[in-house]
């Protein structure tokens, strides 16, 4: 429930809000003081005024402070412009605004799931059709497990050095190292922050999961430039070590194979296989090694493997074994 | 802050308040008269939480303190003696400087900037154009306010296609409208096509839960059938209305095969590499399987439930050589025959 006082703060809040929004020119403190804060003494005014700038602030309210009168008021005045207050018109047709209601979906990450939540809410009251309710079914995708994710992601934001501890694959102990993160990018299921290493004063890139303990802002925001043209996604694709892929070939009966096709690279029709039940065609694909003999497994008598060895004799082997198998369960 | 605020409470903080009013007084403004439930679903709010907000703007205003420079609201319409009055219609005037709602803050800029290029790597050709679409005209106003997000959130992030036809499907459902289906049937590893009676979107049972579910009334199979959506390859809502009388679809939290007559239980014998299947299909663990007592690596006897036995013996070739049938013999035979057909393709 709301108590009294909460919301006699949320009114001071909004009346102060709007009285700043609605003046042409920049309102004294004293006129401030006098309006909304009648009841307070000069040092809690003060501070509550203080708190309350903060709030509206944090909301992402833009309040200007400027000097009334140059000549005579060295005393501040403040006001909010409505051209940077309000959300620039968007308009969006509907299937443009269908997917941003999805997108609302994506983050499994509390605080971005509610930002994204938060920007479509502001976006739907410009009068787009976005109904926030209608995809609870969908799960959300993409998370950001990493205790260190927050940090980075408000550091590339803001321009702020990161100071954090960095367990490099095969040390035994953290070193400490200072970055000016450029950003941050997810490649092959993994988060990574990318930036200048001002330690060794080279471009680096550092997997989240291995950061130890709290990542750390440190000076001010707005240090530094990023290098005009990063693409995070090429730094990370060119440093980040490389998921490793197998090259398959594979024979596959005309008709079958069907998500292995919609994978493939390569699909030459009609070539000769190892029967003439039906025709046969070749799929050539690049494929991580989990799993794959699983799913060649799972197609019976309608895939064949041609290469790699190691895959074939797998599949072979696995063929092999059930069938001793069964002369075991049977006998 | 309080504990309140941190716990997440929607009524919490009189900053989160101020935000929510942000947010509602554009909204009344671009939708003319709307019902009180109708916005506190719109808005995600409850409705006695809009009743309280729009109480807090009714104290709100010009500050010269006279009644004309007051936000008025029409607080009659929707209290009655007993409370909140949900089909109450909103009725506020005098907040015109309120009409516009707030900026997009740096952090949802880039949250939902990031969030809409994930669905963008995770979509197809022709998603991905409308997506773009909506990226630039979020990018260029973020890029107004000075916020450029270097965040990428690569390739398997998200899938936009099977949120978008979950919205489809189950929009056609609401509105008792027939659609065509061309679907990837992975039992019998082929293409077909079909009209069905939509019943609605379900998510799928335990572990599969991430996997979305279209319940419908085949009229080919002239049967229910549950059609997995990322096995969907298209899906075209037709003007024809269903045919048969609307039901609600079936909850497969107890598994898919629960409510199915013209099922088999099969009894299986697991090896440890073969367990997972125990979190992904509706299995039933026999005698000691869990007993503390049994080794870990002793096999697991388990039954279960196969509608269709190509199904069953594509899923035993995966699992070979950690799987086999205990009973019946006949499908036992079956997968042995299937083995010895595909051993016999590398002789």
């Amino acid at each position: 429930m709301m108590g009294r006082m909460a919301a006699g703060k949320s009114e001071r809040l909004l009346n102060l809000l709007i009285m700043l929004l609605v003046q042409r020119h920049y309102v004294s403190k004293a006129k401030i003081r006098e309006i909304l804060y009648p009841d307070s003494g000069f040092e809690a005014f003060e501070k509550m005024f203080e708190r309350d700038k903060e709030e509206l602030r944090s909301l992402g309210v833009p309040i200007e402070v400027g000097t009334l009168d140059p000549l005579f008021d060295d005393e501040p005045g403040y006001r909010i412009s409505p051209d940077d207050f309000a959300l620039p018109d968007i308009t969006l047709t509907p299937d443009e605004a269908a997917v941003i209601g999805v997108a609302t979906k994506v983050w499994q990450h509390a605080r971005l799931a509610e930002a994204t939540t938060e920007a479509v809410r502001k976006l739907a009251a410009q009068g787009h059709d976005l109904d926030l309710g209608a995809l609870d079914i969908v799960e959300p995708r993409l998370s950001a497990d990493e205790p260190s994710f927050d940090v980075f992601w408000e550091a590339t934001q803001e321009r702020q050095a990161v100071v954090f501890d960095y367990l490099k694959p095969g040390d035994e102990e953290p070193t400490t190292r200072h970055l000016q993160p450029w950003g941050v990018a997810r490649y092959a299921g993994r988060w990574y922050v990318v930036g200048l290493d001002t330690d060794r004063r080279a471009e680096r890139i550092f997997r989240l999961s291995r950061v130890q303990g709290r990542a750390r802002k440190s000076g001010r925001g707005g240090a530094y430039e990023v290098p005009p043209g990063t693409d995070v996604s090429e730094v990370a694709r060119r440093l980040a070590p490389q998921p490793s892929t197998t090259r398959v070939e594979l024979l596959v009966r005309r008709g079958a194979g069907h998500t292995l096709r919609v994978g493939a690279d390569r699909v030459e029709e009609g070539v000769p296989g190892p029967d003439t039940a039906t025709a046969w065609d070749r799929l050539v694909l690049e494929r991580g090694s989990l799993g794959l003999a699983d799913e060649v497994l799972g197609y019976g008598a309608d895939v064949l493997v041609v290469s790699p060895p190691a895959l074939r004799e797998r599949v072979v082997g696995r063929l092999r074994a059930a069938l001793d198998d069964r002369r075991t369960v049977t006998s | 802050m309080s504990t309140a605020d941190r716990g997440g409470a929607p009524s919490a903080g009189a900053k989160e308040q101020v935000a929510r009013l942000l947010t509602l007084v554009p909204y009344l403004h671009a939708h003319g008269e709307v019902r009180l439930d109708e916005a506190a679903t719109a808005l995600r709010v409850t409705p006695e939480q809009l009743l309280r907000d729009l109480k807090v703007l009714f104290m709100c205003g010009l500050p010269g303190g006279y009644p004309d420079d007051l936000i008025d609201v029409d607080l009659d319409a929707l209290e009655g003696e007993d409370g909140v009055r949900s089909d109450g219609v909103i009725r506020v005037s005098n907040a015109d400087y309120l009409a516009r709602p707030l900026r997009l803050s740096p952090t949802e800029a880039s949250a939902i900037i990031v969030a809409l290029r994930a669905l963008r790597n995770g979509a197809r050709e022709a998603t991905r154009e409308v997506v773009d679409r909506a990226l630039a005209k979020l990018e260029t106003a973020a890029a107004e306010g000075g916020v450029t997000p270097l965040v990428d959130p690569g390739q398997d992030a998200a899938d936009a296609d099977q949120a978008l036809l979950a919205r489809r499907l189950q929009g056609a459902a609401d509105a008792g409208r027939q659609v065509r289906l061309g679907y990837y049937v992975a039992a019998r590893d082929e293409q077909s096509e079909r009209v069905v009676d939509p019943r609605g979107v379900v998510p799928g049972p335990g572990q599969a839960r991430s996997h979305l579910y279209l319940d419908a009334w085949c009229h080919s199979a002239e049967a229910p059938r549950l059609f997995r959506l990322d096995r969907i390859e298209h899906a075209e809502v037709l003007d024809t209305p269903v045919a048969t009388a609307p039901e609600p679809p079936r909850d497969l939290a107890d598994g898919i095969f629960a409510q199915a007559s013209d099922v088999t239980p099969v009894t299986l014998e697991l090896d440890p590499a073969a367990r997972w299947i125990v979190d992904y299909y509706p299995v039933e663990v026999l005698g000691s399987g869990l007993d503390e007592d049994v080794a870990a690596d002793a096999p697991l006897r388990v039954v279960i439930t196969v509608a269709d036995e190509r199904w069953l013996t594509r899923l035993l070739l995966r699992l070979a050589p950690h799987a086999r049938v205990v009973a019946p013999a006949a499908y036992a035979e079956t997968f042995t025959a299937a083995a010895q057909e595909t051993l016999s393709l590398y002789a």
